[in-house]
Order: structure tokens, then C-alpha cells, then sequence
């Protein structure tokens, strides 16, 4: 009796650590991305993102998440899934955003990320395409009759915590020998809430959520002031973990198919007119010819999707980012002045 | 029954039969030796699966791991700082010190003023005066069953609707209140001052050296001499005379209005201050009861047998029923130090940057959170087992002594 249940105890344990030891590296077959499996077998995107930036990501009065970023989940979703719809928003702080990555809780972070060096390098993950060419800025009262950011020495400072701005300012400020108080609030409306308070005498963070959050003062937006000096290089993107080059791949091109639909004048609403169209490279992003989806492991209408149910990356910009009147600037077409060039797709 | 045939019982140390270990399920000391064996085999095993999965995992992730970044320079901006800190030049090892300097500034601090006023609510709600007792009453009710975080939350909303610094509100030139915290005149520090703050100290051990003295010889004698005189000479009285004799040096630096904000003079922070504010107010009232159960713990006949040798009600309190009320009092009383030195750490929500905040951004810029939440779990072990030992040493000291 006592021989049995011991041994039995044992097989047990011994089982346990047998099954947690195998479940890691099991693979199943499949297109070769342990993610995009796992995102068919659960028929859902997981997606990252803010805890409400306008015009990013926001849920709107019927609680649909809004925005550029969110828009990228669901290229995404449509890629993979064929169904723009079937997408999860998880919104992250500025802390939690990359562990969740990491540990496999989202699929792909599109939170206005910053692209850089370190986050590549020590993070385990990497950016697969820049959705928003943006800089950090400085939003200050009209009333404080500041014109310039040189003129802020002294100042203090509203600004979140584990962000690359937070890093940026202090470098301006080392850059021009001038000295400044940061409040670090983690909470998006704590944090906003004490700059207009006047707890600070500026807020700064990414000149796009700058611009929308003054936008979102209504009436008030007048009082508020962005100042000229855009003082880093923040390029906003699109982050999955390293190690799945399969599904970097599907996020990527996702982007650059819409890209190229915008390129080649391709929207949501005219593409059924393209099924005759002659042009080799509307033929291969809508599948006509080719086998483009295939090469990603992905239905040959990946792109079709895209662009039928989200739109290509001008509509989805005019939908979210222009009626925050912000200009398009740097983030126009390569041959209409800006910088977003989609690699062929051939 | 002759002297030479003792009991062999009696004589000589009797020798226990020699147990020896038997390799059978039926000997109990194999027995326990081998499920000991299994239980520290059972930990082991799963301590090194859960290590060995996790650096598997790291690994495959291609997430850096250790502690170099520790020595890294750190970039990071820090609002207030008890060290010099310039994110240029200093590392994230130094940013991190700062954080558990800011915690234990909120903690020591805390502790000390939320004892005081604990006390005294406690002491208020037995007061005989109905007016006094109810108002101790409602405190206690009111503050305990509000979340720490909201009460945080809303002492920093009031700290930031006061006026700009433009507008502060004033006492006289030297006390400046508005949203950038307040604003205090600052002495400017001279070795004199350290001087006199040595003589302090001094009368402050002279002082309990005299009372000692003073209570053997009450015990021997039955007179007391007085230990006020002394008191005052030597903890008023020395350091004056030190700083005197160092040429009495007395220079304020007061807060200016330049720019943006206040230059010079010392600062409270609103995120301090709201901090700080939160949590004494909110143990106060845990303390209050704790002191009120302690108190009434203490029999009447205790009150009464004092009353009877003409002694006052406080005299009473301090000489009779404190001293016995403070066995019942201390232990729980730990706990409240321990809770006020863990909710420091709601400080990410109000920006105040304590040693969670700066560990989080840390961890967040660098990516190695096992390694920062290791870090933040060992500094608030590391503080609470430290007030731990204190207070069981105190504890221990004033325990009834039985004679």
C-alpha cells in the first residue's frame, strides 16, 4: 500500500516535469510561425496598444477602438486571418507594454513605440515597419508666454515614465546646459491632468499626441501652445519578438501592402474595379498573379483583405489622423515629399 | 541495605540503549530522514526547473539577463533627489539608491508622524469629553474605510489646485505655498550648527544617563532627584553654549521667485507631500484603534487601585496603564509600520519617485524586468525585516517581567 502510493506520487512529479518540459519546444505543423498558428487556432488577433491616445487608439462612444495604431492591428488581422474584424485590443501603459510582448500575452505591439537601438537590442523584439515618423515636442499654457524651448530653463516638466522621450528631453536639456524638473506620472489622464493643473509647466511627449491631445481640449485647445522645437527623431512602429521571423514577416509586409495600394491608387472603395486591371503590380498585390501570399504563408488575398476592409494606409490616415487637423508632413508618399517608401512587392 | 550494594540504577550515568538506524520502512528515524530527503529534493527540483526554464526562455527570447545595467549609465531624469544626480553622468545603480533613499524618506517620516498622531486620536476617542471622543470617532471611521490610493489621489488633486507660483499663497517672505509644493526658508549650515547638533546628542545620552541614575537612586532611597534641571542644561543649554562659542552664526536663505519657479530655500513636493499626507492620515486611523484596544486591554482595577493612591488621570495613563497597554500595543503596531512602508509604493500613481517607480523605468528602458522586480522585492524585504527586528526587539524589552 504504502509502495504504491509512493510510487504513484512519483510517476506523477516525474510526468509533470516531462509535460512542462516538452510543451515549450513543441511545434505543430503548420506555416512554419509559431505565432501565426497560434493566431489561427484561436481565430484572433492579440493586439497591444494605448490606454487611449486619440487618434492612435481610443475606443469611441460604441466602444470600437479608433486610431492609426488600432487600424494597424487590423491590417494585420486581415492578413492573417482574412477578418480585419477579429482582433483583441489589450491596452498597455508605457511600463507594462513590453513584458506583455515579451511573454507572449499580445501578438504584436502598436502602441506609438518608439523604434530604437536598445529596445532591439536588450528587449528580444524588433520593429517591422515605422507606422508614424513623429518627434518629441513641448505642449506649454499660452499664458506662460513661452515661444521657444530654449527659453525653458528651469522648467518643470510633465512626462511618463520608461519612455524615450523622458531620455530625449534629458538630453536636450544637457545639449543646452539648461537644467529641468521632471514629473513622471505613468496614468495618461493623471499625467495630463497635472499639466493643465499647471503642476508643470510644460508636457511633453510624442509631437502627434501632443497635437491630438490639444485637439481633444475642444474650446480650450486655444490656451495651449506647441512649441516650434521638435527635439528627437521618434519613429513610431510596429513591434513583434525576435526569434519568429515568419511573423515579422507577416507584420511588415501587412504595412507595405498598404502602402503600395496607396501608391498605386488602390482604396477600399475601388479595388473590385482592379480584377481586369493590366498593371503587373496591381495584379500581384490583389493576387491575381503571382503567389506573393503564399511566400508569407498566407492566403493569396492577404492583401486584398487589407485594403478591402481596412483601407490602404492614406484612408486609414485620413480617417484618424486628419480630422485631428494634423498635416500629413513626413509621413506622405516618398514621391509626394515624405518618407514612407514601400519596398517592392515582387 | 548496606552502602556497598547500591541500586546500579542509581550509580553512574545510565547509558540510553543505542539506537541504530535501521534501513527499513520500520525504523521512524530512516523513515523521516528519507521524506525529509524527498520534501528538500521536491524544492530543489522545482528551484532549478523554474531557474533553468526561465534562462531557457531568456535565452531563446534573446532578452539580455544579470545585473550590468546596474553599472550602465542611466539617462533617466529624477525630480527629487537626496544625492547629486545628473542622468549624464550617473548610473542606473545610483538612480535606483536614490529610489530607496526617496522611499525610506516617505517611510521614516511616515512612521514617525502617523505613531504621533495615532496616539494621540486614540487617546481622544476615550477621552471623557463627548465632543472630543466622537470627533476621534468619526476620523477613525471615515479615513479607515476610504482605499489608501483614492485618498492619495485626491490629497495630490488638492496639493495641484492651489495657485501658480506667481499667486502662491504667503506667509510673510519666507513660506511659499502653490501647485510647485511649499516652499520653507532653509538655514544656511555652518559647522557651528553640526557643533551644536553634537551637543545635542550629547545631552540627549547625558540626559539618559542622569535619569538612570536618578531612578537607582529613587530605588535605593525612596527621593527622587529632579531630572528636569538637567534635561534642559544639557539638551538646550549645550548646544547653545557650543554655538556660541563658534561665533553664533544665523543666516537664512529664503525661496525667490525667478523664472519658472522658487530658487533656493527647501521644498516640499506636492507628490511628497500629498504622499506623505495619505498614508500618515490613513495609518493614523489604524493606529488610533490600535492604541484605544490597547488601552482598554488594561483592567480598571488598574485605574481605579491608581486613582486611589491620588495620582491624576494623566499621570495615570503615563505612569500606569501606557506601559502596560504598550505590550498589547506593539505587536499589531508592526504591522502598521510594515503596511506604511508597503503602501509607499501606490507613489507611481502621483509621480513621486520612490524606489518602485524608479526600479519600473528602469527596467522599462533597459527590458530586464526579472531582474528590476528581484531588485524592488529585495529592498522591501531588506526594509520590512529590518522594522521587524526592531520592533521584536522592543517588544521583547518591555515584556512583562514576572518576579
Amino acid at each position: 500500500m504504502f509502495r504504491s502510493t509512493r510510487t504513484r506520487g512519483a510517476a506523477l512529479f516525474a510526468g509533470l516535469l516531462l509535460t512542462a518540459g516538452l510543451a515549450a519546444p513543441a511545434h505543430a505543423e503548420g506555416s512554419g510561425s509559431a505565432t501565426l498558428d497560434a493566431v489561427r487556432a484561436r481565430g484572433q488577433l492579440v493586439c497591444g496598444v494605448s490606454t487611449g491616445v486619440p487618434g492612435f487608439s481610443l475606443p469611441d462612444s460604441q466602444g470600437v477602438t479608433r486610431g492609426i495604431d488600432a487600424d494597424g492591428c487590423r491590417t494585420i488581422a486581415a492578413a492573417a486571418l482574412g477578418d480585419a474584424s477579429k482582433v483583441k485590443f489589450v491596452p498597455l501603459t508605457t511600463t507594462n507594454r513590453f513584458t506583455a510582448l515579451q511573454s507572449g500575452e499580445v501578438d504584436v505591439l502598436i502602441r506609438s513605440t518608439t523604434w530604437t537601438l536598445a529596445r532591439e537590442g536588450n528587449l528580444g523584439l524588433e520593429f517591422a515597419w515605422v507606422n508614424y515618423y513623429d518627434g518629441t515636442g513641448f505642449l506649454v499654457k499660452k499664458s506662460s508666454g513661452v515661444k521657444s524651448a530654449k527659453e525653458m530653463d528651469g522648467a518643470t516638466i510633465c512626462v511618463q515614465p520608461g519612455t524615450s522621450t523622458e531620455l530625449a528631453i534629458a538630453d536636450y536639456y544637457r545639449l543646452n546646459n539648461m537644467k529641468f524638473t521632471p514629473i513622471l506620472i505613468q496614468d495618461l489622464p493623471e499625467i495630463q491632468n497635472a499639466f493643465l493643473s499647471g503642476r508643470c509647466d510644460a508636457y511633453s511627449t510624442d509631437g502627434s499626441a501632443l497635437a491630438t491631445f490639444r485637439f481633444s481640449q475642444g474650446p480650450k485647445a486655444d490656451d495651449l501652445v506647441l512649441l516650434p522645437e521638435i527635439i528627437s527623431k521618434e519613429p513610431l512602429g510596429v513591434m513583434v519578438r525576435k526569434g519568429d521571423d515568419k511573423w515579422f514577416d507577416v507584420a511588415r509586409w501587412s504595412y507595405v501592402a498598404a502602402l503600395t495600394a496607396e501608391e498605386n491608387g488602390v482604396t477600399s472603395q475601388n479595388i473590385d474595379s482592379f480584377a481586369d486591371s493590366k498593371v503587373p503590380d496591381i495584379r500581384r498585390l490583389l493576387g491575381l498573379e503571382g503567389e506573393l501570399g503564399k511566400a508569407l504563408g498566407l492566403d493569396n488575398k492577404w492583401a486584398y483583405n487589407i485594403v478591402k476592409q481596412v483601407g490602404n494606409y492614406g484612408e486609414v490616415w485620413d480617417r484618424n489622423i486628419t480630422p485631428m487637423g494634423m498635416p500629413r508632413g513626413i509621413n506622405n508618399l516618398w514621391n509626394k515629399g515624405g518618407l514612407q517608401y514601400a519596398p517592392p512587392m515582387r | 541495605m548496606s552502602e556497598t550494594t547500591a541500586d546500579p540504577r542509581l550509580t553512574g550515568p545510565r547509558a540510553a540503549p543505542r539506537k541504530r538506524i535501521r534501513l527499513s520502512w520500520s525504523d521512524p528515524v530512516f523513515r523521516s530522514i528519507v521524506w525529509q530527503m524527498v520534501v528538500v529534493g521536491i524544492v530543489v527540483a522545482i528551484v532549478w526547473y523554474l531557474t533553468a526554464n526561465t534562462n531557457r526562455n531568456l535565452a531563446a527570447r534573446r532578452i539580455a539577463t544579470g545585473f550590468a545595467f546596474l553599472s550602465r549609465n542611466a539617462g533617466i531624469p529624477i525630480g527629487e533627489s537626496a544625492l547629486p544626480y545628473d542622468p549624464a553622468v550617473n548610473t542606473y545603480g545610483r538612480a535606483l539608491l536614490i529610489g530607496v533613499l526617496n522611499t525610506l524618506r516617505v517611510a521614516v517620516v511616515g512612521i514617525v508622524l502617523a505613531t504621533i498622531l495615532g496616539t494621540i486620536i486614540g487617546i481622544a476617542r476615550l477621552s471623557h469629553n463627548w465632543l472630543v471622543a466622537r470627533l476621534a470617532a468619526i476620523y477613525v471611521e471615515v479615513l479607515r474605510d476610504i482605499p489608501v490610493l483614492l485618498q492619495l489621489l485626491f490629497w495630490y488633486l488638492v496639493l495641484q489646485s492651489l495657485p501658480a507660483p506667481r499667486q502662491s499663497l504667503r506667509i510673510g517672505d519666507a513660506v511659499f505655498l502653490s501647485n510647485r509644493g511649499i516652499k520653507l526658508p532653509l538655514l544656511v549650515w555652518e559647522t557651528a550648527h553640526t557643533g551644536a547638533l553634537i551637543g545635542f546628542l550629547v545631552g540627549i545620552v547625558g540626559t539618559i544617563l542622569f535619569a538612570r541614575r536618578a531612578r537607582r537612586r529613587q530605588e535605593a532611597t525612596g527621593s527622587r532627584p529632579p531630572v528636569w534641571p538637567v534635561a534642559l542644561v544639557l539638551l538646550l543649554g549645550l548646544p547653545a553654549a557650543i554655538w556660541g562659542a563658534l561665533g553664533a552664526p544665523f543666516a537664512i536663505e529664503l525661496p525667490v521667485l525667478r523664472g519658472f519657479n522658487f530658487v533656493g530655500g527647501g521644498t516640499v513636493s506636492p507628490e511628497y507631500g500629498a504622499l506623505l499626507m495619505g498614508l500618515v492620515l490613513y495609518t493614523a486611523a489604524y493606529i488610533a484603534e490600535i492604541v484605544r484596544s490597547g488601552i482598554q486591554a488594561v483592567a480598571g482595577g488598574q485605574w481605579e487601585a491608581a486613582g486611589a493612591l491620588g495620582l491624576s488621570r494623566w499621570q495615570v495613563l503615563r505612569l500606569i496603564v501606557l506601559p502596560q497597554a504598550l505590550r498589547v500595543i506593539i505587536p499589531p503596531m508592526t504591522s502598521q509600520y510594515l503596511n506604511i512602508t508597503k503602501n509607499s509604493s501606490l507613489a507611481v500613481a502621483i509621480g513621486y519617485q520612490d524606489v518602485v517607480s524608479i526600479a519600473s523605468t528602469t527596467l522599462n528602458q533597459t527590458g530586464q524586468a526579472i531582474e528590476g522586480i528581484g531588485l524592488i522585492m529585495a529592498v522591501f524585504l531588506a526594509i520590512s525585516l529590518s522594522i521587524s527586528l526592531f520592533m521584536n526587539w522592543y517588544n521583547a524589552r518591555i515584556a512583562l517581567v514576572e518576579r
